[in-house]
């Protein structure tokens, strides 16, 4: 066990765990932010997305003592109010159904929005490809992720 | 004009006085709409007035919902409170909604599947909304002193117009609670309906968005244990020995012990499937210690022998239930499947004279179509808080189906059902998979041996290899034809392991003066459970791709075919026990060519067309495919749905993109297979899961506008669509793909996927 300290959310947070504790348990279990969902663990699903100085990352697959000193930025962050251009277009578009890979497909939008605010319908299929959702709603999502980049 | 009586179902409009005590836990948090009107209707009343089991109404006008049924995504915590509300005539943005929880007492049927939510659902949320709001006239009427049917209501305001008197349903929420509750009520005519029809937004839409706790597996209380599990390896085996000491020194580990899910003599329901009623816990402080744990114990499995326990059968029977002994493999699960085909059946339907067609025919075709073992592969992987102390029970955890998961609960902790209190979570995905519920038993022991609360959680390789699988099947068509090339005879064998795909009284059967539907089952020790449409989801496809080649055969068009055949089921059917409408099922495939403009396809578009009844529901589809740099690229879908009346439009067109989606998915790569017992993937790096780049570019839903009840609709648009991509995935190609998965076919052709 060893003592870290984190900045999330723009907060410096600190936890006591053990090195190869990957973020996503850290999040969950030790921070009490169950945004990022648990759904493989070998980071081919991207519901534990988040986003790590920007970039979108799988936590599962990210321990502990690999992000100190990066700022992490979380689902619970990403806006204040939930009103962040892509959370926006969720909404607008009515994505989720069962919901549960949402979370990780809003980061994995908003990171892609951040480093290329027009993508192409391709490049939203390339940059969407590693989020699983079993329920189906890639169309919804990929109309989303254009909203948002109009509104961006 | 609608009467109906109040009587049946009477129990969820009357009030439970028990209700303080019982429980219910409320967290009023969020709002339906999407914005009040008024910051005064956003405010939480002082006080409630529960009118029936359904609906509370606050002094202020604000109006609590509770959805009864379980929501893994169907959208049913949306679109049931909408039926409530219309017949309430309420506002929509005064709505809270709260998930119920499990009060059996309270509410009929709390189960999310067989596509019944809204079709059982619909007369009784009805009823309640009109109780409801027929109580709030009667109170208006004492209170005015006026007759109750000079009184009006709209959007949760009561008016007498002639003595201008006007107020909200929180002015009358009060009185309105005491009045009697009326014998009979009147429903809405479907014309005047003001919210069903008209498209809400998914009312945790929000807190999905944000992140917010909605998932058992979010959930955590004061000193809450986590929980993993170690199930044997493969199926046929089971557990001899482990050691609790290989973990006991890791960090954060407490208790390593096994349980059982089953008491000897416990007679299990229809729902009791489990692979492993035997496996190992491993108890700690975080769940990635206990997952670390898992992989460093030391177990010793065994082969487990043929083992037998009794089941409740249909009519109140006792039957004894055998899981054969050995370790499968799919190679002989091919063999024997095989063997069958080639065997006679058990004959499920027989009209006319088939055999005699066959041997007269001038042309006999025969195809054969098999399809593999599925998982279900929820996101949300089988998880479940539980909170046992002494002789009481708390679950919070994700089920379709808590009714049928209470009673192996109550023998398994060996606590009355009135103790055991079961509490709904929203479900990270169900598809059938969660209506066997044994990781809330699981939980409750494991909770019950520590005497804490304990949130325990399946791994991703846990969940996929745990079983209750879709079945694999083959199903053999034949076809005479004479030598004027008109079909004469149809004949179906089909059958897989464990169960027989075929639904004897469906459609062609009542088309065909000659028909004969033969099945058969191979018992297995690998266990399977529903599936989005079971038995559906795969015989459609080898039905409607066989349809297709017969008709190219014949050399129609494969629509005109198929409402040839449904003019003969209606003008003049064959048999009396055909469990279709062919009106209606002719009504889709007449839309659906309609709206795909089925005569005119663009250049390069290959199509494929297929059309399912099932959950009571019709369903036409037409797949598009292009070829673009040797990939096959499914650029359209249009479905054409008649499901009677559509509550909330836009998610179901959601849900039906869902399902489109799935069945393109799991058609071009969806398998399971077995070697000596263990299944060959664990994980979403083998086991394929369609994703974005391969989803159709376009899906069109299209409902077919009428006022018939409605019926299923979140399994009947799956089906079809296995047959309407092989179809279009002939004219692409050249090729007919009898076998599922078609992906590693199309690999072959130097087609990339």
């Amino acid at each position: 066990m060893a003592q870290y300290n984190l900045n999330i959310n723009g907060k410096n947070l600190q936890v006591d765990v053990d090195a190869n504790t990957p973020m996503l348990w850290v999040l969950r279990d030790h921070l009490d932010m169950v945004g990022t969902k648990f759904g493989c663990g070998i980071a081919q699903c991207g519901a534990c997305t988040i986003h790590l100085d920007g970039n979108a990352v799988r936590s599962c697959q990210l321990p502990i003592s690999a992000v100190e000193d990066s700022k992490i930025t979380t689902i619970e962050g990403l806006s204040e109010k939930g009103d962040h251009p892509v959370q926006q277009a969720w909404m607008e578009h009515d994505v989720p159904q069962c919901g549960y890979c949402q979370a990780g497909q809003i980061m994995t939008a908003a990171a892609l929005l951040q480093q290329n605010p027009s993508p192409s319908d391709e490049e939203i299929e390339n940059a969407m490809n590693g989020n699983i959702c079993r329920c189906g709603t890639y169309l919804r999502i990929k109309a989303a992720v254009k909203t948002a980049s109009q509104k961006l | 004009m609608t009467i109906v009586n109040t009587k049946l179902n009477r129990r969820s409009f009357l009030k439970v006085s028990a209700l303080a005590g019982g429980g219910m836990v409320l967290s009023f948090s969020w709002l339906a709409g999407c914005k009040p009107t008024s910051k005064e209707m956003l405010e939480m009343p002082k006080e409630w007035f529960e009118l029936n089991n359904f609906i509370k109404i606050g002094e202020n006008g604000a109006v609590t919902l509770y959805s009864p049924n379980p929501e893994f995504g169907s959208n049913v915590k949306t679109s049931m409170p909408m039926i409530l509300a219309e017949e309430l005539d309420t506002d929509w943005k005064n709505v809270f909604v709260e998930q119920a929880d499990f009060y059996p007492e309270r509410f009929d049927r709390q189960f999310t599947g067989g596509s019944q939510g809204i079709r059982q659902g619909w007369t009784p949320l009805r009823t309640a909304g009109a109780t409801a709001r027929a109580m709030l006239v009667a109170a208006a009427a004492q209170g005015w002193n006026v007759p109750a049917s000079e009184i009006t209501t709209a959007a949760g305001q009561i008016e007498h117009k002639s003595s201008g008197k006007k107020a909200h349903y929180g002015e009358m929420a009060s009185l309105a609670a005491t009045m009697e509750v009326p014998e009979e009520v009147q429903l809405k005519e479907i014309k005047d309906f003001k919210i069903i029809g008209n498209s809400k937004k998914n009312v945790d839409g929000v807190k999905i968005l944000t992140g917010k706790p909605l998932f058992s597996l979010d959930h955590k209380v004061e000193g809450m244990k986590y929980a993993a599990i170690v199930h044997p390896p493969a199926f046929g085996m089971k557990l001899k020995s482990f050691d609790k000491n290989s973990v006991s020194d890791m960090p954060g580990i407490l208790d390593v012990f096994s349980i059982s899910l089953f008491k000897d003599d416990y007679q299990r329901n229809f729902f009791d499937t489990t692979t492993f009623p035997e496996i190992i816990a491993i108890v700690g402080n975080s769940t990635w210690e206990v997952m670390q744990a898992k992989k460093t114990l030391k177990v010793e499995w065994e082969k487990a022998p043929e083992s037998t326990f009794p089941m409740a059968g249909r009519g109140g029977v006792t039957v004894t239930a055998t899981v054969p002994a050995g370790l499968e493999n799919t190679s002989s699960h091919k063999e024997r499947m095989a063997e069958f085909t080639a065997k006679q059946g058990n004959i499920l339907r027989k009209d006319g004279d088939p055999e005699g067609e066959f041997n007269k025919a001038a042309k006999i075709i025969e195809r054969t179509y098999t399809a593999p073992f599925l998982a279900h592969n929820t996101m949300e992987p089988m998880n479940c808080f539980a909170d046992v102390k002494g002789d009481k029970a708390v679950i919070y955890g994700p089920t379709q189906a808590p009714e049928f998961i209470m009673g192996t609960l109550a023998q398994a902790l060996e606590i009355p059902r009135e103790n055991i209190q079961i509490n709904l979570s929203r479900m990270g995905g169900g598809f059938g998979r969660r209506a066997y519920s044994h990781h809330m038993v699981e939980a409750a022991l494991i909770s019950q041996k520590v005497q804490a609360p304990v949130k325990m959680v399946y791994t991703r390789e846990d969940d996929m290899t745990a079983g209750v699988y879709r079945p694999t099947y083959t199903a053999t068509y034949r076809a005479a034809l004479d030598e004027n090339n008109n079909l004469t005879a149809l004949h179906v064998k089909a059958g897989g392991i464990p169960e027989t795909p075929i639904h004897p009284n469906r459609f062609p059967a009542g088309a065909l003066d000659n028909y004969l539907a033969e099945g058969w089952d191979i018992p297995s020790n690998i266990t399977i459970g529903a599936f989005r449409a079971p038995r559906s989801n795969f015989i459609a496809g080898a039905e409607q791709s066989f349809l297709d080649e017969l008709a190219e055969e014949m050399g129609k068009d494969p629509i005109d075919f198929r409402l040839e055949l449904l003019k003969r089921a209606e003008t003049n059917p064959v048999g009396s026990n055909n469990d279709y409408d062919p009106k209606r099922y002719a009504g889709v495939l007449e839309l659906v060519k309609e709206k795909s403009n089925w005569n005119s396809p663009k250049d390069n578009v290959h199509r494929g067309v297929s059309a399912y009844f099932c959950h009571n529901s019709y369903v036409a589809e037409v797949v598009d495919t292009v070829i673009k740099d040797n990939k096959p690229v499914v650029e359209n879908v249009y479905a054409a749905v008649d499901c009677g009346v559509v509550v909330n439009p836009d998610a179901a067109a959601n849900m039906g993109e869902g399902a489109i989606v799935d069945g393109i998915g799991n058609a071009f790569f969806g398998e399971l297979a077995f070697e000596n017992g263990v299944p060959t993937k664990s994980n979403f790096d083998k086991y394929r899961m369609i994703r974005q780049k391969e989803s159709p570019k376009k899906i069109e839903v299209h409902f077919v506008q009428n006022n018939e009840d409605p019926t299923g609709l979140g399994e009947p648009l799956f089906p079809p669509v296995f047959a309407a991509l092989a179809n279009s995935l002939y004219k692409a190609t050249g090729k007919r793909y009898y076998e599922q998965p078609f992906a590693p076919q199309l690999e072959m052709q130097n087609l990339k996927m």
